[in-house]
């Protein structure tokens, strides 16, 4: 009976296939953006351009939709087991195949967590809390984690699954190690289970891919697009130039002062969303004396009364309009609105009041203000440099002087993340994959040891905010978790500790026969489009 | 000769080692490559794990020789960005530098040469003032500012040629060339011109110094009164004798090409040495910005051992004189 | 007869007042280097004070009322609000300032060192002609880089911002003596096997009168028609660093700045914040150019 169904199944699907590949023609989609991916290994890079690319090739357990709702890829269903809470089972997707045939098996899910979590993979951070990964049937795994974790789901949406057999015939059972000589064979080849087949491979010039008419997805999503060539172009002047002379029909990255003129065009649409990551300025709020003010034997950002008044003179509104063009949503907090635990009130900021900024400045004992160096990255967010001039200005109008240092982000990072921190006063952006507040506790808030705190370059702890953090990890009430969670935005947004900025948004331009929706992760799913016919 | 090319290579060789060791003391002011090399939920210690493991924490005349050790064995290392050995790297992008760098300096010498002999003989004709007038304008122009000027022109309103890319290639054994496929023709003249222009306007304005100086000498006068045609006076005597001073600036400017490729490249997104580089630098990918360097560095050996020699044959004066002060 | 009448009376000012391309081009490049030196003095903002800034006057057309102050702003704003007009003037003087400095500092480094070269031959030479390599494979923005990462190091953070404009003298200057040593040699060496240098030595005249007198002169040619296409060149040279990140920080934007900036509104229609510093650099370069054009005619002993 079961077997009678699903050949049925098959057989109408391999109709319905038939009938939709002989009603359209080739139709290869050219799409650009500024950076390539860096490597087609599944698990050696967690960066933006990577995973949009293995994307269409790789599928990982679950994914996110437009929304930013988790949906089934891989897996149908999860739960945590209601006996164990330390255990997540995944029931997989039957019928799948990957590119070279091999059916998807729990072997092939165990082997490619495994890969996740090793050393050299880049997506171990996402993994720690995991002890385990255990293959119960075929198409049943499970997950052991080493304490209770609600969450383990939110993390598995980039983590793409690898066909066992294929990685252990090619030598490439672990990610590259860049010690070795040799490059690994899952650099430039692969085999997924995804709609979209590896078909030619030039690093920083090319990725040709052709449709793989036997995706498992065949009949649920369009897959008009028989072919996809991606062109990387860094320069924003020559990327855009190519979508308005024809020689590309999608473009992601595209500048915000050029959305205006493209979307004046009739050939062109011009998708716009929000994307799931917040802009602000980090302050050192913990040491004694700061090394690049002219303040000395104290800190001024100590004085919640300095920070308040920074923050009271960021016109938010004024860089929305021009730095971005109108692309940004202004912010109170550094959640963006996708992240569980986001409200209107914590999202709510001060308007901008020279006077009462001025005020707040002498009370706190500096009513000549004072000079400190801002560090700004200008190559990693959109306009950065931009902003980080007009808050510059804004600060000058209450009498803070910020000496501006802006550079590379290789260079930018690294004084945030080295211990102690080399930055006093810098901006950084932080997107969420896990959508979930505790994530940007975690790393933002959380006094910096071991795992957590790695970007907190604050200085900032508080032993109540740690503990409470930690629990949110293990909480299985989601109530008290919610509460907690609302407890902690509380707190935190009353010290100004980071002044938000904006949240970012997406632009996506196109040929005005497609329609790609703007992801808030900045991926784009190729199977989902459709061509619209004239 | 002999001698003087092996002496000359020699240097070259100590010029690779002092480049390279240049590069090295450098590199940790590019920036850190771990923050690139490892997503935002990386700890401390997985940072600082790596880092040792790379060996990045040696100090600098360690990462030194083990660098040169490797690369005497050929080996260059892999890719912090792309996970791939470096020496593929290099060969796969080197086709298309090459392709761009020689026929740009083609273009600028056999433009150059000819307008700058043009501006000498007509010296004040309307035409050689325009050509002159156009060179300083050339000269006064940045070339990322040229390069978007011609994709504005010629792809986004005239659509005539491709804004970036090489356009299809051909393989002919492991060199890909973009000279046998239309659109790879097509997709080479804006960079080349947006390459080779400065270098024109430099080869132009020195051509016709050169030349107007080597008209005014003695022994051309002395040609002049003996009655010898003017032709043969300007190409035989005058032409050869502006050819020295020309030909050191133009190799030079070869060797210059390869590496200010870098702009041209960045702008219409040519995939060779260049971008190649410049993403090396933004991701701080040493073991590439290393190769590369060492290659620049190798190429512009080459080019001044070229232009020694070219000397050597042109002038017969400094031969005697190399001979006299061996002596 | 004082300076002044021999100058009147020299080959040099007829050559000058001969050509009135040379005589627009010299007013032209007064008026311009006079207007930059002045810029603190005749501008009618402070582009360089990001407090007296209002981004909201930001892309204001030229000619127009800004929509946060409400002042007029004659060339219009860029991004951030500025007044283009001193932006401009300001950007000019410090292109200027970044442009001769670099080039003295140069032609002293490359002259004298080919000189030596082509003088003296042997290991002096060598050695040189050597370290002239090593600097030509530099490519101009790794030199750039390495100066600027030393001076990160080395300066404190609060200073680095001014510091900016004294790096990038050094880091143009170093990336281009090279060309100059290559040159001055190369004539050096065809000069020397001259009879009249041969003379001179043979009369026992030292190494360096001999160069000063008899080979310097006959090697200035080249050296000036290099000097005046560098001039141009470092100010490009410093607009071609911004374009790849390094260069005058925006909060202190010199007219590469400017035109780096203003590239990014080449397609969205704010014409004004490319085109007007592009403008000016290109008529400085080209006055500026012009006169070295006439220079080098005018300087060339034989001409005379």
């Amino acid at each position: 009976m079961k077997l009678r169904s699903l050949a049925l199944k098959l057989a109408l699907l391999a109709a319905t296939s038939v009938a939709a590949t002989a009603a359209l023609e080739a139709r290869t989609l050219k799409w650009s953006r500024s950076g390539d991916s860096l490597t087609l290994d599944p698990h050696a890079q967690n960066e933006g351009p990577t995973a949009a690319v293995a994307h269409q090739m790789y599928e990982p357990l679950a994914t996110r939709s437009v929304d930013g709702k988790l949906v089934p890829a891989l897996a149908t269903a999860w739960r945590i087991l209601p006996d164990n809470p330390l255990i997540w089972e995944f029931k997989l997707r039957q019928g799948v195949k990957f590119h070279d045939g091999a059916p998807f098996t729990a072997d092939d899910v165990v082997f490619s967590l495994e890969r996740a979590m090793s050393p050299t993979s880049d997506f171990k951070g996402l993994w720690t809390s995991v002890e385990s990964v255990a293959k119960v049937d075929d198409h049943t795994v499970h997950v052991k984690t080493k304490g209770p974790n609600p969450l383990l789901v939110q993390n598995v949406t980039n983590t793409f699954i690898m066909n066992k057999a294929w990685a252990e015939k090619n030598n490439t059972v672990k990610p590259q190690d860049f010690k070795n000589k040799e490059e690994n064979f899952a650099v430039r080849n692969v085999n997924g289970t995804g709609p979209y087949m590896l078909v030619s491979r030039e690093p920083d010039v090319k990725t040709g891919l052709k449709r793989n008419d036997s995706y498992w997805g065949r009949g649920e999503t369009p897959m008009e697009v028989t072919e996809i060539i991606y062109t990387p172009v860094k320069q924003d002047a020559t990327r855009v130039a190519a979508l308005l002379s024809g020689e590309v029909d999608f473009v992601q990255d595209v500048p915000v002062q050029d959305i205006q003129k493209l979307q004046g065009d009739s050939k062109l649409r011009v998708n716009i969303g929000p994307e799931n990551r917040s802009i602000f300025l980090g302050m050192d709020v913990g040491s004694a004396d700061l090394k690049t003010d002219n303040v000395t034997g104290k800190n001024p950002l100590a004085d919640k009364r300095v920070r308040q008044a920074l923050n009271m003179a960021v016109n938010r509104e004024a860089i929305q309009r021009v730095v971005m063009r109108g692309q940004s949503v202004p912010a109170g907090a550094i959640i963006p609105p996708f992240v569980a635990g986001y409200t209107n009130e914590l999202d709510s900021y001060p308007k901008v009041d020279v006077n009462a900024a001025k005020k707040l400045l002498s009370d706190a004992g500096y009513p000549q203000g004072f000079s400190i160096t801002l560090h700004c990255p200008n190559d990693r967010y959109v306009n950065d440099e931009g902003i980080c001039q007009a808050v510059v200005g804004m600060f000058g109008q209450i009498g803070v002087k910020a000496n501006l240092v802006s550079q590379s982000k290789s260079i930018h990072f690294p004084l945030i993340q080295k211990d102690p921190p080399e930055t006093e006063f810098f901006l950084l952006g932080w997107g969420v994959p896990t959508y979930d507040s505790d994530y940007i506790f975690t790393f933002l808030y959380h006094t910096r040891a071991g795992a957590r705190g790695g970007f907190n370059a604050l200085r900032y702890s508080n032993k109540d905010v740690d503990a409470k953090i930690v629990s949110l990890a293990s909480e299985t009430d989601l109530n008290k978790r919610n509460a907690t969670v609302a407890d902690l935005w509380k707190i935190l947004k009353d010290e100004t500790l980071y002044i938000a900025i904006h949240n970012q948004t997406l632009a996506y331009a196109m040929k005005n026969d497609v329609n790609v929706p703007v992801h808030p992760d900045n991926t784009v799913w190729i199977k989902y489009l459709s061509f619209k016919r004239s | 000769m002999f001698a003087y090319a092996a002496k000359s290579l020699s240097q070259g060789l100590l010029v690779l080692l002092v480049v390279s060791a240049l590069a090295f003391s450098m590199f940790r002011f590019v920036g850190d490559p771990i923050a690139n090399m490892m997503g935002q939920e990386a700890t401390q210690q997985d940072r600082r794990e790596l880092a040792e493991h790379l060996g990045l924490n040696d100090s600098v005349p360690t990462q030194y020789a083990r660098f040169i050790g490797a690369a005497l064995r050929g080996d260059f290392g892999v890719s912090y960005r792309q996970a791939r050995k470096v020496s593929d790297l290099i060969a796969e992008k080197l086709p298309a530098t090459i392709e761009l760098a020689v026929l740009s300096a083609l273009f600028a010498t056999v433009c150059g040469v000819a307008l700058g002999v043009y501006a000498a003989i007509r010296r004040d004709g309307w035409l050689a003032h325009l050509v002159m007038s156009a060179s300083l304008v050339g000269v006064s122009l940045p070339t990322f500012l040229i390069g978007i000027g011609l994709i504005y022109l010629f792809a986004v309103e005239l659509r005539w040629l491709p804004s970036f890319g090489r356009g299809d290639t051909v393989k002919i054994g492991w060199w890909s060339t973009g000279l046998l496929t239309t659109t790879g023709l097509k997709s080479l003249i804006m960079p080349v011109l947006t390459l080779g222009f400065f270098q024109l306007t430099l080869i132009m304005r020195l051509t016709r110094a050169q030349m107007l100086e080597t008209m005014r000498t003695e022994y051309v006068r002395f040609a002049r009164a003996r009655g010898i045609p003017e032709q043969t006076i300007r190409f035989r005597h005058a032409l050869k004798n502006t050819m020295v001073p020309v030909i050191t600036i133009a190799g030079l400017q070869l060797g210059s090409v390869i590496a200010f490729a870098i702009v041209t490249e960045t702008v219409f997104q040519w995939p060779g040495l260049g971008s190649l580089f410049v993403n090396a630098v933004q991701f701080v990918d040493i073991p590439v910005m290393a190769a590369y360097l060492m290659f620049v560095a190798f190429v512009f050996v080459v080019v001044n051992l070229a232009v020694d020699l070219a000397y050597f044959i042109l002038d017969p004066r400094i031969r005697t004189g190399a001979a006299a002060a061996k002596r | 007869m004082s300076r002044l009448e021999r100058l009147r009376d020299s080959d040099l000012w007829h050559s000058f007042t001969a050509s009135p391309v040379t005589v627009i081009a010299a007013i032209v490049a007064i008026l311009m280097v006079l207007a930059a030196a002045l810029a603190q003095a005749i501008a009618p903002h402070d582009p360089f004070n990001p407090s007296t800034l209002n981004l909201m006057d930001g892309f204001t057309r030229p000619g127009e009322e800004g929509a946060g102050s409400g002042a007029t702003f004659v060339l219009g704003t860029d991004n951030q609000g500025r007044d283009l007009l001193s932006a401009i003037l300001y950007g000019a003087q410090v292109s200027l300032i970044v442009g001769i400095a670099s080039v003295i500092f140069s032609v002293l480094l490359g002259v004298s060192l080919g000189l030596l070269a082509g003088y003296l031959g042997g290991r002096t030479e060598a050695v040189i002609m050597r370290i002239a390599d090593v600097q030509l494979s530099f490519p101009a923005i790794l030199v750039a880089l390495l100066v600027f990462g030393v001076a990160r190091g080395v300066i404190p953070p609060a200073y680095q911002e001014n510091a900016t404009l004294i790096v990038l003298v050094i880091a143009i200057g170093l990336s281009n003596w090279a060309q100059y040593a290559r040159t001055v040699r190369g004539s050096t060496l065809v000069e020397k096997s001259k009879d009249y240098v041969a003379a001179a030595r043979v009369i026992g005249l030292g190494s360096l009168p001999v160069m000063r007198k008899h080979v310097w002169p006959n090697v200035s040619g080249p050296v000036v028609v290099i000097a005046t296409i560098n001039l141009a060149l470092a100010i490009i040279e410093e607009a071609t660093l911004s374009f790849l990140g390094v260069g005058m920080p925006p909060t202190q934007p010199s007219l590469g700045t400017l035109i780096r900036i203003g590239q990014q509104y080449l397609f969205s229609g704010e014409w004004w914040i490319l085109f007007f510093p592009a403008f000016t650099l290109i008529l400085l370069a080209l006055s500026i150019n012009l006169l070295g054009d006439w220079l080098r005619d005018a300087l060339d002993p034989k001409m005379r």
